[in-house]
């Protein structure tokens, strides 16, 4: 293809912009607000899931030992376990330390009582951090096969629902992102199909010309990435300045509801950034393609 | 079996003498429904040839033109126009065939959006001429239709027979063989179809077959060029000099 002809069709893909404004402006406008629905959807989902991981990380597993075992063998286990990559932190509590801190919480100036005994004499444990809930169960198996492990004590029931709600947000969002994708390509499909019969009398000619299908086709396609990628970066830009805006309100005016901390917009922005871009041009590059193929038999 | 064929298309091509352009043989066209609107017509046309295709509505005119744009395929017999066998060209080969052809219609089918250089432009943008040859190529085909001062209107400002005259420049400047124009004065006046005719004469003269299809009386009896006469998807008549006498 000579170079003429490449900026030739480009500038056609965007005096096609031009001269169906109304529907170029329509378009855009539908994907703008279906992928800025989703940029909300998706930084609240972002949240949630932040909050899910800051929960699930205080989720710990309590690793106890049979008696006499050695501190230099709860070492090594704690050393052997922090090799596996579910594992994210491990704390090691000896006796002593379970002791005072049982003391501090609920005996007080009762403690005395007990003199330099420690009842907890046995009690010296590994608090295991997951950097994943549901990886709960491998760890929980493994660590009750070996042998100088008396007990291991977890809460089921809270990893699971954590496991469950982080299952439950990403089936949603896929659900929601499945359903955008779709109402979008069947916008952008309509404003190509709705350019194509617009212009269908020059395609005619074109063809009469002796244009190759490359020819005809290609300044709709570039129509369509132009539309997607407008489509994409408007509600982009929208969702930043919005979110950013609703995060600083909510905790200047609701700052008594402190139950979750929200993510700074700089932390998911750049994923959601590509994430529209990528679906904005790639419906408008499919939308197109898919319509050129079906509506403009060259 | 690919045997036969061959040879068979091997003595079809034989029968083409080398300075013909177009070679019907036998062609019948039928849609799904109806009588077939060609029935197996035969027709040679020499390179340098000027004719006129006359006949009423509904002789086959239309559908003999599709087919020599390769808009349909025959139901069967062969069409050959300019070395390329219309019964077996592939799809990708359509667009190289027709750059070979220009084609006028009666409602001139211009870029209403655009102005006449932009139009005239368009068919050299469509074969990817570069951008410097298109701007001599199109004034010279502007100065040749005589439309050179108003290269700037938009062709909605512009008389028939001066749109006309845009879609005649679109349809020369690729160079073509073969100019194959339907109806072109269907819309004029009679100063301006005569005036178009003898653009068309002028082309003729230099070298260009022309082929036309129209219904105007007056100026194909005054022509004196090769009549086909149609009826009924039948060729009726075919007459070096001839006229248009089939009254109705």
């Amino acid at each position: 293809m000579r170079i003429s002809t490449f900026f030739y069709t480009l500038g056609q893909g965007f005096k096609n912009l031009v001269r169906n404004g109304w529907y170029t402006l329509a378009s855009i406008a539908t994907i703008t607000a279906s992928l800025f629905l989703f940029g909300l959807f998706y930084s609240v989902l972002a949240n949630f899931e932040n909050a899910l991981q800051e929960a699930s990380k205080g989720i710990s597993v309590s690793v106890f030992f049979r008696e006499g075992t050695s501190e230099e063998e709860m070492l090594a286990l704690k050393a052997e376990l922090e090799r596996r990559p579910e594992v994210n932190e491990i704390v090691y509590l000896s006796a002593e330390e379970a002791w005072s801190n049982f003391k501090e919480q609920y005996l007080g100036e009762y403690s005395a009582g007990f003199g330099t005994d420690n009842p907890l004499e046995d009690s010296a444990s590994l608090n295991i951090y997951l950097k994943d809930v549901s990886q709960q169960p491998t760890l929980v198996a493994y660590a009750e096969s070996v042998t100088i492990v008396r007990q291991v004590n977890r809460s089921e029931s809270v990893a699971s629902t954590f496991t469950a709600l982080g299952r439950m947000l990403s089936v949603i969002s896929m659900g929601i992102i499945v359903l955008l994708i779709a109402v979008s390509v069947f916008l952008i499909s309509n404003t190509v199909a709705v350019g194509i019969s617009v212009r269908s009398e020059e395609i005619g000619i074109m063809k009469y010309i002796g244009a190759t299908d490359f020819f005809v086709r290609a300044p709709f396609v570039i129509e369509g990435i132009i539309i997607g990628l407008i489509g994409s970066l408007l509600p982009a830009v929208i969702t930043f300045f919005l979110y950013r805006y609703a995060v600083s309100y909510l905790s200047t005016h609701f700052s008594m509801l402190n139950i979750m901390s929200f993510l700074p917009v700089e932390a998911f922005f750049g994923r959601l950034l590509l994430i529209m871009v990528g679906v904005g041009v790639g419906i408008g590059f499919l939308g197109s393609i898919v319509t050129v193929r079906r509506h403009l038999r060259v | 079996m690919a045997e036969k064929s061959r040879t068979r298309q091997k003595r079809a091509r034989s029968r083409i003498t080398p300075d013909e352009v177009i070679t019907l043989d036998n062609v019948t066209k039928s849609y799904s429904i109806g009588a077939p609107a060609l029935n197996g017509i035969s027709l040679h046309i020499k390179r340098g040839e000027f004719v006129f295709i006359v006949g009423d509505s509904g002789s086959g005119k239309s559908t003999l033109i599709k087919l020599l744009l390769r808009e349909l395929e025959p139901t069967s017999g062969s069409i050959n126009v300019l070395g390329f066998n219309l019964n077996r060209i592939r799809h990708r080969q359509i667009p190289k065939f027709r750059r070979k052809l220009g084609i006028v219609f009666q409602d001139f089918r211009l870029l209403k959006d655009r102005n006449v250089y932009e139009n005239i432009a368009f068919a050299q943008r469509v074969v990817q001429a570069p951008t410097a040859k298109i701007r001599t190529n199109v004034q010279a085909m502007l100065s040749l239709v005589g439309l050179a001062p108003k290269y700037k209107n938009k062709v909605t400002q512009l008389s028939g027979g001066e749109q006309q005259r845009v879609a005649l420049a679109r349809a020369l400047i690729n160079k073509p063989e073969i100019l194959l124009a339907v109806e072109p004065t269907g819309n004029l006046d009679p100063g301006n179809a005569w005036e178009i005719m003898k653009l068309m004469e002028q082309i003729n003269e230099r070298g260009t077959t022309v082929i036309i299809v129209t219904h105007n009386r007056e100026i194909v009896n005054s022509m004196r060029k090769r009549v086909i006469t149609m009826n009924q998807g039948v060729v009726v008549e075919d007459v070096e000099e001839g006229v248009y006498d089939n009254e109705d």
